[in-house]
């Protein structure tokens, strides 16, 4: 069972190895939100305001990557590119995970924005609005507040999915535990410690979501 | 670049992929509808039932396994019950058991949302008639909260069909751990790859048309 | 007589296969205040919404102060570009049945928006113009409330003061009561009722016969798509000359 004093004696060295994994989890899920939110958004704006070449390719795209495990999408992004452009792991496991994010951000946005009434677009119209400034000042802001529950709970889904980067030898905290465990065949311990840093990540994600979320709540 | 596209190693061992395809379905059928939903139900009336134990426990259970990556559930699962415990488990079981209730957390909050968004009138009716607090809940509740947790659920039930690839890490051999062995036997990245995910996006679609089918066939009519 | 501030000529407007304006021609003068009735589906609504641009149409032209509006003039009938369809849309200022507020804007937001941002004023310049509009509907003390916070009747004012500071030529209401709880329809039609006294050049559809009849200065009975009888308000209540419209005005509420 739990050897907190053995735990003690061996966490020591292995302090740095701990938060540099932690720190690449974040690095690496960050990133991939922060681009995957940028490509999401230019995959929501062709679904919904594209012509039809666009639209038809940008919806195959979606329905692929949505429909394979980012498991899949993390092995073949490493598999195929390092094998094509010779990319380090962290940089195809920083695409799969973007690709990812882009595919749940764009599906999410688009139902935000096809959510909105008529009558918004009609009264900025109306008012003279031009349609980028409809979208800018009129929908965009109510969409955002639409899809903002659904993109918290990506971005908590992207932190999950970073551990999977651990198969393709990206050393974020999965991997750092999993070698630190084969030193000293300490599992139990140092596994809930990983489940530990894995859970506050995730639940202080959640939390400030809802915060943010409470902020901008239009008053009723 | 001179990469020539060259399925014939894929469709060689197409049976392979095929079997690993069935096996993760097989993992998911019997975690998620069989096991996960018995404790999604049983979790989801303990989350709304009237003593304060029961429901800190049911969301204690589901705010830990929502916010654990599943890699991480199967791993501890796969490693640590084996060494630490000398509980003895082969890889599938591991995993299924690990799905079961990665899954039941999950549709917890299914089967919360469809409770909650009944009529307060719904169980007060079946009361008024004279069935007791158990009867209303198998007979009125129940039928109408599974017809309002179906799309949920089939939306649900095709995510974790997804996470069976995760099983590919501890060597359980479904289709994405055998699309990286042909992978690394043959290097036909391209063709391989392709194949797989061509493979489990079309399952997803039959999976989400099959369900939308018992959804029109079990709809109230109005 | 003076110049006509809008002019409709031989609207055409078909939806599909359907024809729903088979050559609509009105004018206005400055100052005018015209109703148009007509039962459900007659075009009178789409009529409205062709003056906002909100509907093409096939045939036939729109001109406000002479310009013609939303396509290029015949022959070479061309839709015209869009920043330029936006400023001709805020020649004239529309209100909408569903009110249609911005619901992330507070009330003094939702009426500055198209100050700042088509006209290009000054925040300050465009407060005081939003205010002082806010003011005349009465909404002045609740321009800080968000449209979630205030009543139909509450909205569909803050919505008026938005059309109405972008000083359009015409403004365009399109039953502008219908969503409203009974209750609530008064301090609406009494706002329109003192823009009209003001002078303000007014185009309303709505089914409020008393309203129209003691508000416009016109009247004008659609029916399947055309005008049928137009006049003023005594002549078309008391004296209909078509059929249609006796029928239609023995079965409307007054």
């Amino acid at each position: 069972m739990l050897d907190f004093t053995r735990f003690f004696v061996e966490i020591y060295p292995a302090r740095w190895a701990i938060l540099e994994g932690v720190g690449m989890t974040l690095v690496i899920s960050f990133l991939s939100i922060v681009l995957g939110t940028i490509l999401g958004i230019g995959v929501a704006l062709s679904l919904v305001y594209g012509g039809r070449v666009q639209r038809f390719a940008v919806r195959a795209f979606l329905e692929y990557v949505r429909g394979t495990p980012v498991f899949v999408l993390i092995l073949a992004c490493y598999y195929l590119l390092s094998q094509l452009v010779q990319l380090t792991p962290f940089q195809a496991g920083l695409i799969a995970l973007t690709v990812f994010c882009s595919s749940h951000v764009g599906e999410n946005l688009r139902g935000a924005l096809l959510a909105l009434p008529r009558g918004q677009t009609e009264a900025a119209k109306a008012i003279g609005l031009t349609f980028r400034q409809t979208f800018v000042y009129v929908l965009a802001p109510q969409a955002l507040r639409q899809a903002l529950p659904a993109w918290i709970n990506t971005a908590s889904e992207l932190v999950k999915a970073s551990t999977l980067l651990s198969v393709i030898g990206v050393v974020e905290l999965m991997l750092t535990t999993r070698q630190i465990i084969a030193r000293n065949f300490m599992s139990l311990e140092f596994y809930c410690l990983a489940g530990i840093i894995y859970f506050l990540i995730s639940f202080s994600i959640e939390r400030l979501g809802r915060r943010v979320e409470r902020r901008i709540a239009l008053p009723s | 670049m001179g990469y020539q596209l060259n399925f014939a190693p894929v469709w060689r061992d197409f049976d392979l992929l095929l079997s690993g395809l069935a096996l993760g379905l097989v993992m998911a059928i019997f975690s998620v509808l069989v096991v996960g939903n018995l404790i999604g139900l049983a979790a989801a009336f303990a989350m709304t039932s009237r003593s304060t134990a029961l429901r800190r426990i049911a969301s204690a259970y589901v705010t830990i396994i929502r916010n654990l990556p599943i890699f991480f559930l199967m791993l501890v699962t796969f490693f640590v019950l084996p060494q630490q415990f000398g509980i003895r488990i082969d890889k599938v079981q591991a995993f299924v058991g690990t799905l079961s209730i990665y899954a039941g957390a999950y549709l917890t909050e299914v089967y919360r949302g469809a409770l909650l968004a009944l009529p307060k009138g719904l169980r007060e009716a079946g009361l008024a008639i004279g069935l007791t607090e158990g009867q209303t809940r198998l007979w009125v509740i129940l039928p109408v909260m599974l017809r309002n947790a179906l799309p949920a659920l089939s939306n649900n039930f095709i995510s974790l069909f997804k996470d069976t690839s995760v099983a590919a890490a501890i060597a359980v051999p479904e289709l994405t751990f055998y699309a990286r062995q042909i992978n690394n036997n043959t290097f036909r990245v391209i063709e391989v790859w392709s194949v797989c995910s061509l493979m489990y996006v079309a399952v997803c679609y039959l999976i989400a048309a099959g369900l939308r089918v018992v959804e029109r066939r079990l709809a109230i009519p109005r | 007589m003076s110049k006509p501030v809008l002019e409709i000529l031989g609207l055409h407007k078909k939806f599909k296969e359907i024809e729903v304006l088979k050559g609509v021609d009105l004018e206005m003068e400055p100052g005018d205040v015209v109703s148009v009735i007509g039962s459900s589906g007659s075009g009178k609504t789409t009529m409205l919404r062709c003056v906002n641009l909100l509907e093409d149409f096939e045939q036939g032209s729109i001109r406000i102060d002479g310009e013609e509006i939303g396509y290029t003039a015949a022959p070479q009938r061309r839709r015209r570009k869009e920043s330029e369809i936006a400023r001709q849309r805020s020649m004239t200022g529309m209100v909408f049945q569903q009110f249609n507020l911005f619901p992330h804007l507070s009330a003094l937001g939702n009426v500055t928006l198209g100050l700042t941002k088509v006209k290009q004023l000054p925040k300050a310049e465009a407060t005081a113009i939003a205010e002082r509009w806010l003011e005349r509907v009465g909404m002045a003390e609740r321009r800080n409330h968000y449209p979630g916070q205030l009543s139909g009747g509450q909205q569909q004012r803050v919505a008026i003061a938005r059309a109405i500071a972008m000083n359009p030529k015409v403004m365009l209401f399109d039953e502008v009561t219908s969503a409203l709880d009974p209750e609530l329809v008064n301090e609406v039609l009494n706002v329109i009722k003192s823009l009209a006294a003001d002078g303000m050049t007014m185009l309303l559809v709505t089914h409020e016969m008393k309203f129209a009849y003691e508000v416009s200065r016109r009247v004008v009975f659609m029916n399947q798509g055309r005008i049928e009888e137009q006049g003023a308000p005594e002549a078309v209540f008391h004296n209909p000359q078509s059929k249609r419209l006796a029928d239609f005005l023995k079965n409307a509420k007054f």
